[in-house]
């Protein structure tokens, strides 16, 4: 079985989780005998990996200006224009706004094919919206199956609402053209089938997984601290919900004296975020840290009390269990893909901030709480494994390519 | 020829509404009465109503059929309440005599482990209500889930109990059947008849899945495996709701139940309650268990209930509340919390199953073990404030 596949980022040169799932499930994949050439816009050179990567601006010998941030796949339409205007790089070689990006991407694709430098393959697995004008006109070029997979919907971006009318055409476009849609969740397919055009039938959920399995848990990180601390780690976008944790931390505070609630992370509700903040008085207890990597975010996983994921529309979520894999108790909101598959934590509606202060004040009281989600949560992400989602891969897959065949 | 004896575990808590650390100090009412009323109604229409009327023609057509119960006081109450017509069908099988009533704790608690005053206040308690209710004085007693130790017999030997029932486990018995009486260990003369899990298991788990060897179970054959017993009697102890609510009417348990009395009789096997058992039969050895055992799970032992943090830190505060709960003699307040010592709330933060994927025991109101544990602590804690309100009072 050979799939090509288009997507955006790959490790360890991504910005967030879709290179992380792109990742993980490309490894397994190969590990079940799938042979994987891996197209994105510009390809990291001498990085080995488990796949061949393919970068389509060094192939179709592209004068190619480094400019990472431009292709990075949570840009929204107004922030793209932002960091263009920004650059110092020669505009003219680039897209005058995402779209375009998106559309030269396309052709990029298209030029290789034509040329021939995209090799055999039986199947075409597309990551996203950025990459579907490219995908399904590869599809027709080669008459071979399309799996159009879905880790995040504009709809999600923008907190629930409609979003960018065009993105919602472009994702709606490569949904309807897809033989299969592959959702990261019952969450996420609830959208789409609610959504785009598409058939029930047509649409397969594949949740995501982590892999643990080079993390190396004996960190002896450790610090002294008075205060209990609440950690949100994560963009600071309507998406997320940092309002509603702003919320719940005004009612935390009047009952638990000594408590800090820890930001990790920048966006642009950063603003409205700190000006709440201020309003409600709680400046004192508010750290924001910005945006972390590495063992920094381990770190900051560690030394809270409890991790909340109040997001308002998430179509998996990663960041969950990377705090239970530091032994962090969670509480996540049920408009997440991630809530379907883990147990050991607690969950709430996003929108009910008296539940989820209720909550945190809980973890944060009782010890017992917090050592039973502590214990529960580690042993319990170490289920968690992408042969799963890889198998249900595969089994798509050959369905397709027996259907084209036979 | 050997003789069963059936006991029948007639139970319901009352279930707790969701309570936030918000209501504390404004909301007193700590229960969730649309809920409980639409699960008793359930287990009312789907095994009280037509188990009892089954039974009820039973015992007229075979007069030799005979079983016994146990119900806490608080289905007892929510019968009464809501639910009158099953409270007075199972007064009219009481009245038959061919049924037995146990003695056990009236709120289903597991006061013993923690309060052995409070274990016997709960037990008197229990025994005026079924005086009041069935105008009938049990000699006989089951603690909450078979839960069993020598001290509970010692106990319960001193209160004028002639038995008590616990389970047949493996690890206390080894080679020994439990299909004879035994002496508990330490006592002047306290019988003890213990379940056979086996057969009382192919009832209530066994019955209906295709997988398992004896599969379909038919009254003939289930009493041709028990005619086989050489031994003196098999104790079969079942949740009530086995009949109609955990085995559904479809997968025939009432067509079954309803052959018993006959196809026993064909095989000789004679029915006895708890009390005619002790009568009848020989002491053959001593039952000692030093360590608690229970009828739950593989285990047998208490961890269903107290195996984790969560329930150990719930339960102890319960329990730390006593002298002051009681000082304020406010019958409210003692009421609610002896309703908080049923041990449903304690199972329901069970983490060892939920790991499985398991929640299985039946209307568990919670998505979580973690969920029940806040919402029971909160509670506790307004029960908290209210008695020290209540005890400054008293002083003042």
């Amino acid at each position: 079985m050979k799939v090509l596949m288009l997507g955006w980022e790959f490790p360890p040169f991504n910005t967030g989780g879709l290179g992380t799932a792109c990742y993980g499930l490309t490894k397994a994949l190969v590990n079940e005998g799938v042979e994987i050439t891996f197209v994105m816009p510009r390809a990291p050179q001498q990085l080995k990996t488990h796949v061949k990567l393919i970068g389509a601006e060094e192939l179709a010998k592209v004068v190619f200006v480094k400019l990472p941030l431009l292709l990075i796949p949570y840009s929204t339409e107004s922030n793209y224009e932002m960091i263009l205007s920004k650059t110092q790089a020669d505009k003219q070689i680039y897209g005058r706004n995402l779209f375009e990006e998106v559309f030269r991407y396309k052709a990029l694709i298209k030029k290789l094919f034509l040329q021939g430098s995209l090799g055999d393959f039986d199947i075409i697995h597309a990551h996203d919206w950025m990459t579907f004008p490219a995908a399904v006109e590869l599809k027709n070029l080669s008459k071979k199956p399309l799996v159009a997979q879905v880790h995040a919907t504009e709809f999600d971006r923008n907190g629930g609402n409609f979003g960018n009318p065009v993105v919602h055409e472009i994702e709606n476009f490569g949904i309807k053209n897809a033989n299969v849609v592959i959702a990261v969740s019952n969450f996420t397919k609830n959208i789409i089938l609610k959504n785009y055009e598409v058939l029930p039938e047509n649409v397969f959920v594949v949740h995501n997984a982590v892999d643990f399995s080079d993390y190396d848990v004996q960190d002896d990180f450790y610090i002294k601290k008075e205060d209990k601390i609440v950690l949100f780690l994560g963009r600071i976008t309507l998406q997320k919900g940092p309002d509603y944790f702003v919320e719940a931390a005004k009612l935390v505070s009047e009952r638990i004296p000594n408590v800090k609630f820890v930001v990790v992370g920048s966006g642009d509700m950063q603003g409205q975020m700190i000006k709440r903040v201020i309003e409600l008085g709680l400046i004192n207890k508010f750290l924001f840290s910005g945006f972390l990597r590495g063992k920094d975010v381990d770190r900051a996983y560690k030394m809270a009390d409890v991790y909340v994921m109040p997001s308002v529309s998430e179509p998996f979520g990663i960041t969950p269990l990377e705090a239970m894999r530091n032994g962090t108790p969670v509480i996540i909101s049920k408009q997440s893909g991630v809530s379907e598959v883990v147990k050991h934590c607690l969950k709430v509606d996003f929108w009910d901030v008296n539940e989820l202060a209720n909550k945190i004040i809980a973890v944060l009281n009782y010890r017992a709480l917090h050592n039973e989600l502590k214990k529960h949560g580690a042993l319990e992400i170490k289920k968690f494994s992408w042969n799963e989602p890889a198998r249900k891969c595969i089994k798509i897959y050959k369905a397709l390519v027996g259907e084209i065949n036979g | 020829m050997v003789d069963v004896c059936f006991y029948f575990q007639v139970h319901q808590p009352y279930r707790l509404r969701h309570y936030q650390i918000f209501d504390i100090g404004k909301n007193h009412d700590y229960y969730d009465e649309k809920k409980n009323k639409e699960i008793l109604k359930r287990v009312v229409n789907k095994c009280y109503l037509p188990t009892n009327k089954l039974l009820l023609e039973l015992i007229e057509k075979h007069p030799e059929f005979k079983v016994s119960f146990s119900f806490s006081g608080t289905i007892l109450e929510q019968l009464e309440e809501h639910e009158p017509e099953a409270f007075e069908s199972f007064r009219e099988l009481v009245k038959t005599k061919n049924v037995e009533i146990l003695d056990e704790t009236y709120h289903h608690s597991l006061s013993f482990i923690y309060s052995r005053n409070e274990f016997k206040r709960q037990v008197v308690l229990h025994n005026k209500k079924i005086k009041s209710v069935f105008k009938y004085t049990p000699k006989v007693f089951r603690n909450t889930e078979l839960i069993y130790n020598n001290d509970l017999a010692y106990m319960i030997e001193k209160m004028g109990y002639k038995a008590v029932l616990s389970e047949g486990a493996d690890k206390i018995l080894g080679w020994r059947s439990p299909n004879f009486v035994y002496k508990a260990h330490g006592t002047e003369n306290l019988k003890v008849l213990l379940k056979n899990y086996r057969l009382s298991d192919d009832i209530a788990f066994r019955f209906s899945n295709p997988n398992w060897p004896g599969f379909p179970l038919t009254a003939d054959k289930y009493a041709s495996w028990i005619s086989e017993i050489k031994e003196d009697v098999v104790n079969l102890f079942l949740d009530y709701e086995t009949f109609g609510e955990h085995q559904w009417p479809e997968t025939g348990i009432f067509e079954f139940l309803k052959r018993i009395p006959e196809e026993f009789t064909k095989k000789k096997i004679g029915f006895k309650t708890p009390s005619e058992i002790i009568k009848s039969c020989k002491v053959v050895g001593e039952f000692n268990s030093y360590n608690f055992i229970s009828w739950a799970d593989i285990e047998r032992d208490l961890s269903a209930w107290l195996g984790n943090e969560l329930q150990q830190a719930a339960i102890k505060e319960l329990y730390n509340m006593e002298d002051e709960i009681l000082k304020t003699k406010d019958e409210k307040l003692i009421n609610d919390w002896r309703r908080l010592q049923t041990s449903d709330h304690f199972y329901y933060m069970c983490i060892k199953w939920f790991s499985d994927g398991d929640v299985h025991k039946y209307f568990n109101p919670y998505d979580n073990p973690y969920d029940a544990f806040i919402t029971f602590i909160n509670i506790l804690n307004d029960l908290r404030d209210r008695t020290q309100k209540a005890n400054a009072q008293r002083i003042k």
